[in-house]
């Protein structure tokens, strides 16, 4: 469904990204992960056409997008890591000027908006300024704001932080369903637990280069030295191990 | 799908700036106060009215003559006259109470009456001036010479004391430097005004009046139609609807900054929409809170001040359109050269501030100095209140409006350019 192949990206003499392949399948949910600076944001920003890539090219369907217009983008959704929302807008407001983004307008348009604020649980809220909400509806309406145009790639940029328990959990339910419905989800986050909870497939990226590929029992192997008999590998362990526990700022 | 696109930034821009009660009330109901203000404060009650000059003069020779000046310059329509001493003259200049001090010093009205005829020996006036009231002084140097010279003349021509002033310099005229054929004549001028003074009788009434102004004016403002007068509120909403405009789009500009800071810029990069669009949308909507803004501002003027569009309607909207645009251009360039909001609006509000005064929207460009009025030309505020003038109560024809349109595309073209030139597109 979606292959990003060799892609590289430099900012001056800082390499971001450096030969990062992977792919998405329909109906799985793969966890990108990796520590701060990693080269996580800018491998998200090419895959959604935000960044043109130095090098390598990002499929859709086996196919290359050919500019910013390219209609190859519906394909496509991002749910960025900020709360990219009009706060003095209605959340119908919001959902209506970006789904007309995507070229969706009248009743296909308020069909959208519906089936959206319904998945993420905000129906009755729908009139409301988006200032008015708590933060959980908020993340909650950023991630209805991605789904609005059905796109079959969803890309999700770290979109639970700051949110509560219970808010946290109902977007984990609506991912999961999502990947019922078939589509192919990459998911970018610093909670391990997450990845644990959603992921089919993890990659791990550092110093802009990927390091590991695989699934998460996969990834247990990866650890140099076998885990203790009856003891559970963990794949912050894993990332730990890969990565090094040195801070990284 | 960029038509809906292109449609909905237009929708959404316009959603937000009505939202925002702040934006609003700066951008219609400032400018109308303001302009009001100004209005009021510039424009005449009627034709008549003139600002009158503030001066004070000290008589220290209380002689005919100098109570002829005083007389005639208490009297005089430009002037507000105070009589005070030479010490309170100097302190009232300072504070600035009054503009010009004038002295008359003691002997001046005698010294004047002999130069009048032998023309050496002039007496001085003392002027005490204000520096910052540079053209009030050159009007009353003005005035002062118009009325010695009737008052001099006038006692010189039947007073007593211009009679005695004559006798005296019969009396010295051999012991005169000058040559004797002038001599001879001055002693036959001087004679025959003394036989005239003779032949009036010395009263007052009969009294020849002097020398005085062989002409009296005739004046007529020159506005758009013979009796339409002048209207000082067309250019103070020309002005601050100029002025306000630049600051909705500065605004604007800050907006998109704030946009791109909270990651909406993310969306509507990944969005299938061209980066023509997302400009063309923006201009569009900035474009029109910009003509929205000098329409609230010049229908409030025309429905309460009655100003009135004295030249051509097209003109008119052509600026409007045109300055609009140049305001938008202006706000995307913010947006593209601002590395933050809060960073673009210190360096933003500056500079407008600087385009507004000089373009002359809050005080005319002729109050400039000449080589200030050639300098603003590069200012394209000038280009629109010059404009916004024109058509107003100047009341030229569209030719008079094309080059100030003309202008005001070419700047907003070379904004739009560099803001373009600019962008940060992948900055997301």
């Amino acid at each position: 469904m979606l292959e990003a192949t060799h892609l590289r990206k430099a900012f001056g003499a800082l390499v971001a990204v450096d030969d990062v392949s992977l792919r998405l399948e329909a109906g799985q949910i793969v966890g990108l992960l990796g520590p701060n600076g990693a080269g996580k944001t800018t491998t998200v920003s090419i895959i959604a056409g935000l960044i043109t890539p130095d090098r390598g090219e990002v499929l859709i369907n086996g196919r290359a997008r050919t500019g910013d217009a390219d209609p190859l983008k519906r394909k496509v959704g991002l749910v960025p890591q900020d709360l990219a929302l009009y706060e003095e807008l209605s959340a119908r407001d919001n959902l209506r000027f970006f789904g007309a983004l995507y070229g969706l307008a009248g009743v296909e348009l308020n069909g959208a908006m519906t089936s959206a604020l319904h998945i993420v649980g905000l129906a009755e809220r729908a009139n409301d300024r988006v200032k008015t909400f708590s933060g959980g509806m908020k993340r909650r309406l950023n991630l209805a704001a991605g789904l609005l145009h059905d796109p079959d790639v969803l890309l999700l940029d770290e979109p639970t932080v700051g949110v509560d328990p219970q808010s946290r959990n109902a977007i984990f339910d609506n991912l999961e369903e999502l990947r019922r419905q078939g589509k192919a989800l990459l998911y970018t986050t610093h909670y391990m637990e997450e990845v644990e909870r959603l992921a089919d497939r993890v990659v791990i990226i550092d110093n802009g280069k990927v390091i590991a590929n695989d699934t998460l029992a996969g990834l247990g192997r990866l650890l140099p030295a076998p885990a203790a008999p009856g003891e559970r590998v963990t794949l912050e362990s894993v990332f730990l191990t890969l990565t090094g526990r040195s801070l990284r700022d | 799908m960029e038509l809906i696109a292109l449609l909905a930034i237009i929708k959404k821009d316009l959603q937000l700036f009505f939202s925002d009660r702040r934006a609003v009330v700066m951008a219609f109901v400032m400018p109308i106060t303001i302009a009001s203000f100004f209005g009021l404060v510039f424009t005449p009650r009627s034709p008549d009215e003139v600002a009158k000059i503030s001066a004070v003069v000290v008589d220290e020779d209380n002689s005919a003559v100098s109570r002829q000046i005083l007389s005639g310059l208490t009297t005089d329509k430009n002037l507000s006259i105070r009589a005070v001493t030479a010490e309170q003259a100097r302190d009232v200049v300072r504070r600035g109470d009054a503009a010009v001090g004038i002295i008359i010093q003691r002997g001046f009205g005698d010294a004047a009456g002999r130069a009048f005829f032998r023309g050496t020996d002039k007496p001085e006036l003392d002027l005490l001036y204000d520096p910052s009231h540079n053209a009030e002084l050159a009007m009353v140097r003005g005035l002062l010479t118009q009325h010695v010279m009737e008052s001099v003349s006038r006692e010189m021509f039947g007073g007593q004391r211009g009679q005695q002033l004559i006798d005296e310099t019969l009396s010295q005229l051999d012991a005169a430097q000058m040559s004797g054929d002038q001599k001879q004549l001055l002693r036959e001028m001087l004679t025959s005004v003394r036989k005239f003074n003779a032949g009036t009788g010395g009263s007052a009434t009969a009294r020849p009046p002097g020398v005085t102004m062989p002409y009296s004016v005739r004046e007529e403002a020159v506005t758009a139609r013979g009796k339409t007068p002048y209207n000082g509120m067309a250019h103070a909403f020309a002005g601050m609807g100029v002025q306000f405009i630049l600051f909705a789009a500065l605004n604007f500009g800050v907006e998109k900054l704030l946009e791109r800071q909270r990651g909406l810029f993310r969306r509507f990069r990944s969005a299938p929409v061209s980066r023509l669009t997302l400009l063309a949308g923006q201009m569009a909507s900035s474009t029109a809170i910009g003509a929205m803004v000098l329409v609230a501002s010049f229908g409030f003027s025309m429905l309460i001040w009655r100003v009135r569009i004295e030249g051509s309607v097209a003109g008119f909207v052509a600026i409007s359109l045109a300055c609009a645009l140049m305001a938008a251009s202006y706000g995307l360039l913010i947006a593209s050269l601002g590395k933050t909001p809060n960073g673009a609006r210190a360096a933003a509000i500056p500079a407008t501030l600087l385009m507004v005064m000089l373009g002359g929207a809050w005080v005319p460009t002729f109050i400039f100095p000449a080589w200030l009025q050639r300098v603003t030309v590069v200012i394209p505020t000038r280009w629109a209140v010059d404009g916004f003038d024109a058509m107003t109560w100047r009341g030229l024809g569209f030719g008079d409006a094309l080059m100030p349109v003309l202008v005001l595309l070419g700047f907003a073209a070379a904004f739009l350019a560099l803001a373009v030139a600019r962008f940060r597109w992948e900055d997301v």
